[in-house]
């Protein structure tokens, strides 16, 4: 990066910082929670699209991942002295009853488990061809989510976890967010990102150039799965309770949206589209609220039209614009700059003409 | 014809079925260190086939491959490109979204040694690697002619310069020996006169051993020691070049059969 | 002895040992119901995917659209069930075949992903777009007499519509592979499936080959959407969705492409699951997850399948 960039980046994190203080002073909680679950959903649809649209693998167990996150900060943070209250139906097993830890713990080792999970599961799958290996992940996020409903003297079954301490504030959430996308962005600028990348063009030209491919398969989709556990951590701590049911496929359903209308192989992309398509849901809820305009009915408002409107992107996307928003292209300071420029240019031009 | 004790590269009667089919039959090649040598036979003949073998792309159904006397059948093709075995393909295999400089880059990263919380943190022994790297790749990029295309995508490359830039990618692998498949097809006779001196310079430079595969005959007999031919899987002929062009067999093999001119 | 009273619970019906062999026998009726079922949808993944080697995400979907019809049908429009059903099964085949020509022709020569993603997204709009008119709260399927009254066979009421669905089932499957393996289109839909690019060479008419298989795997699948409508009475917006999985992993353990294998496929699961309940209660919460379980073992030790052949990449 040139010295120029690297300082403007500083100003953009500084920029953004400041943002946040503002934001966390005086924006209202709806506002506020929008923002949050924005920042959340960029480092699941980011660490997806590190195993999707980086490596070529085509993984559908991102719901499940993140179930993992969630539920290890669910279990683990709630106070000793409610969960009596919380796990009323069948007492936590004793082994783990009185083990309590602090947030950051909690966050941290579930992205950690969540990891070695997409180790055990990756051992098998990984092998496997494209399709074959969409249909076993989602299978395996199933698989997450039917055991979190049985194991009910860990995960309380069905009923879910709730009262899980809300400690996941604005600050908490973005200065993740920001790590975690550096982190990924250093990653696939570094050479394990080329590797990565040549995965997903040719795999046989791949390993002609000395890539183990299973080896490399593996540590995008352990990456990617641990920020997926992060994710999910942070999203117990927001919204302070989850239940299997919050983690169905479908939810990894959204994260491809995501992914797809950013651009397979883009951060910039993935980062855009994360905020357009979750701030759009949220804000697109009274597409499925009963709508009357001077007394007349509109009959495509009711419940459900949200979710037929963000499916249907979902298909335009793929069969008009394949590409998405970025397809591989990445927003540079070169970019904003030239765009300035152009800017600044035409300005003056018209001054002329004036 | 030389027969050296402890050649670099050796199959040993390696057959291949694909269901009905015998691919390759029975070949038995010796590669000796800082030779040329070719493996020439029509469409059809195995010798793609048999670089796959070579390559650990398919494991023979029989035989055994032996590269610097160690055997290497049935590893996979990582493992052998790494011990030092680098290829091209007949039909070109380049990255082709990414650029050029990306394409050779990914070739370096087999020989590097951080993991990858050392490389996404860029701790000062990555920095020192990915910048041994990037030197390598200019060096090469250079040498092949290719700092115009440095930044421009691989399939948007004319065709040669894509046949140039996959040499260069299997040697930033750093093999001691090099397998080329095809390399001239599509070439003018002029381009495949400029690719014969250039391979010789390579293969100086580098101090490499070449295998290679070859329809054109001019480059075939100019520049290979020794000739291999292959029809229906079957080694009909070994030799040097004068040896195999009057070989009835070989003649008989090629009847009828165009080459590329 | 233990082995005693396990074989006194299997074959004598004495009244002491009436329940457990009873329901025994219960356990059976319901693993070749729930098996044939299977069989039925399975069909439809085996012969898409052997055609254009795409796993058709919607396809249980599109036989949750058929469960729906068939509501709309006798419940909304009491039309008698015989018509009724001839109406599904031809509305559903359009649902098909609207689905191939909408979201998979536009993108049969793109890169693989975009399909797959255009496939789970086509899934995903129809279970939305079922959500969206139908509303999410689950509909009582119409109980149809002539299926629900129930016989006594040792000492056992079972429903009608339990022995129907298998004596359907391989009907449909004689049917089928008549069709194939007789007719033209049949014949072309083989040539199609062993090698695309060939069978375009030599003149055959792709398009209407694939059309015709989304046809029939849609058509299948309505058929079974009736019957397990009958069995299991509830319609909703998401009830494809397990179902979808499992016959798709049905249609892979059988050998993908193969027809008979799907059906095989079909009933091992179907039968795999009733039994994992009936032998091993304490896992019935896991009973879903028993076919993916299946599905990573077959992958992994014989990824052709039991009927499968081996497709070798070349390079
Ligand atoms: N994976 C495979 N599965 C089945 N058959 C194969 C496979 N790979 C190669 N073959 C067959 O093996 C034979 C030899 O093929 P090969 O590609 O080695 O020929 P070649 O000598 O390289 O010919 P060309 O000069 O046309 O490149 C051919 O008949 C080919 O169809
Ligand atoms: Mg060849």
């Amino acid at each position: 990066m040139k010295k120029e960039d690297k300082i403007l980046s500083i100003i953009l994190i500084a920029g953004l910082f400041v943002f946040i203080a503002v934001a966390d002073k005086f924006f209202n909680l709806y506002v506020q929670r929008v923002l949050n679950l924005c920042a959340i959903y960029t480092i699941l649809a980011l660490s997806m699209n590190l195993i999707n649209g980086f490596t070529g693998l085509f993984s559908l167990g991102h719901a499940g991942f993140m179930a993992i996150g969630a539920y290890m900060v669910g279990i683990f943070t709630v106070p000793v002295e409610i969960r009596p209250m919380v796990y009323f139906m069948k007492p936590m097993h004793p082994a783990i009853a009185d083990i309590e830890m602090p947030f950051i713990v909690a966050l941290i080792l579930g992205g950690l488990l969540s990891a070695f999970i997409a180790f055990l599961i990756g051992a098998p799958v990984l092998r496997l061809r494209d399709d074959y290996l969409a249909i076993a992940t989602l299978g395996f996020s199933e698989i997450i989510r039917i055991v979190i409903t049985n194991a009910q003297s860990i995960t309380n079954g069905s009923l879910g976890i709730k009262n899980i301490p809300p400690v996941a504030n604005i600050w908490w959430i973005y200065i993740t967010m920001i790590i975690s996308i550096a982190f990924i962005v250093l990653l696939i600028n570094s050479s394990y990102g080329r590797a990565f990348k040549a995965i997903r063009e040719d795999e046989i030209a791949a390993e002609a150039m000395g890539i183990n491919l299973f080896k490399h398969k593996m540590m995008s989709f352990m990456i990617g799965a641990f920020f997926a556990g992060i994710g999910g951590g942070l999203y117990a701590a927001l919204l302070g309770t989850v239940d299997p049911k919050n983690f169905l496929f479908v939810l990894t359903y959204n994260f491809l949206l995501i992914i797809v209308l950013g651009g397979m192989g883009s951060v910039s992309g993935t980062i855009i589209s994360a905020y357009v398509v979750t701030a759009g849901q949220e804000w697109l809820r009274f597409l499925d609220e009963p709508l009357s305009i001077g007394g007349i009915a509109i009959p495509l408002f009711r419940p459900g039209f949200r979710m037929v409107i963000f499916s249907l992107l979902l298909m335009i996307i793929v069969l008009f614009y394949r590409d998405g928003l970025m397809g591989t292209r990445e927003i540079n300071w070169e970019m904003i700059k030239n765009f300035g420029k152009r800017f600044k240019l035409r300005r003056v031009k018209s001054g002329e003409v004036q | 014809m030389t027969t050296n004790s402890n050649p670099l590269l050796e199959t040993q009667e390696v057959t291949i079925k694909f269901g009905g089919l015998t691919a390759v039959n029975n070949l038995s090649i010796e590669v000796n260190k800082g030779e040329i040598v070719a493996l020439i036979g029509p469409n059809g003949a195995g010798k793609t086939t048999a670089f796959n073998i070579i390559t650990g792309v398919y494991a023979p159904t029989k035989g055994k491959v032996i590269y610097d006397g160690k055997d290497i059948t049935g590893l996979k093709p990582d493992q052998i490109t790494r011990m030092g075995v680098a290829r091209t393909f007949q039909n070109i295999r380049l990255f082709k979204k990414l650029s050029v400089w990306e394409n050779i880059m990914i070739a370096c990263h087999l020989r590097l040694q951080s993991n990858f919380a050392g490389a996404a943190l860029r701790f000062p022994k990555y920095r020192a690697e990915e910048k041994r790297m990037r030197e390598k790749v200019h060096r090469l990029i250079e040498e092949f002619g290719l700092s115009r295309y440095q930044d421009d995508q691989a399939s948007s490359l004319p065709y040669g310069v894509q046949r140039r830039l996959e040499i260069a990618r299997a040697l930033a692998t750093e093999p001691k020996l090099l397998l080329l498949d095809e390399p001239a097809a599509g070439m003018n006779p002029k381009e495949t006169e400029e690719l014969t001196h250039f391979i010789r310079e390579i293969k100086d430079k580098y101090d490499l051993t070449v295998l290679l595969i070859e329809h054109h005959m001019d480059l075939v007999m100019e520049i290979s020691q020794r000739i291999y031919v292959l029809d229906f899987g079957e080694t009909i002929a070994k030799g040097t070049a004068e040896e195999v062009q009057n070989d009835p067999k070989v003649i008989e093999a090629y009847l009828g059969v165009e080459e590329g001119a | 002895m233990v082995s005693d009273i396990f074989i006194n619970a299997l074959f004598i019906p004495a009244t002491a040992d009436a329940v457990s062999s009873s329901s025994l026998w219960q356990y059976f009726a319901n693993g070749v119901s729930l098996g044939s079922l299977y069989a039925l949808i399975a069909i439809g993944y085996t012969m898409v995917y052997g055609i254009l080697r795409l796993i058709n995400f919607a396809h249980g979907d599109i036989f949750m659209m058929a469960a729906y019809f068939a509501f709309f049908g006798i419940a909304v429009f009491h039309l008698p069930w015989p018509i009724s059903f001839i109406l599904v099964i031809v509305a559903t085949a359009l649902l098909g075949i609207t689905l191939e020509r909408v979201a998979y022709r536009p993108l049969r020569d793109a890169p693989k992903n975009s399909i797959l993603i255009s496939a789970i997204g086509a899934s995903f709009f129809l279970e939305n777009l079922a959500t969206y008119l139908f509303s999410g709260k689950p509909k009582a399927f119409p109980e149809i007499a002539f299926f629900a009254d129930t016989v006594v066979i040792g000492g056992v009421s079972i429903q009608i519509v339990t022995f129907f669905i298998p004596v359907v089932t391989l009907i449909f499957l004689a049917v089928l592979l008549y069709i194939v393996n007789k007719t033209k289109v049949g014949m072309a839909m083989r040539a199609v499936s062993r090698d695309y690019e060939t069978a375009m060479v030599m003149g055959v008419d792709i398009n209407r080959v694939i059309t015709f298989t989304f046809a029939i795997g849609s058509a299948l699948a309505a058929v079974g959407a009736i019957m397990w409508g009958t069995r299991y009475p509830q319609v909703q917006p998401m009830m494809g969705v397990m179902p979808g999985l499992k016959c798709f992993i049905a249609a892979v353990v059988g050998g993908i492409g193969n027809i008979p294998g799907a059906v095989l496929g079909g009933f091992i699961l179907g039968f795999g699951e009733i039994m994992l309940i009936a032998l091993l209660p304490s896992l019935t919460g896991y009973r879903d997850a028993f076919a993916f379980i299946l599905l990573i073992l077959i992958l992994l030790f014989r990824p052709t399948g039991i009927l499968g052949e081996k497709i070798a990449e070349k390079v």
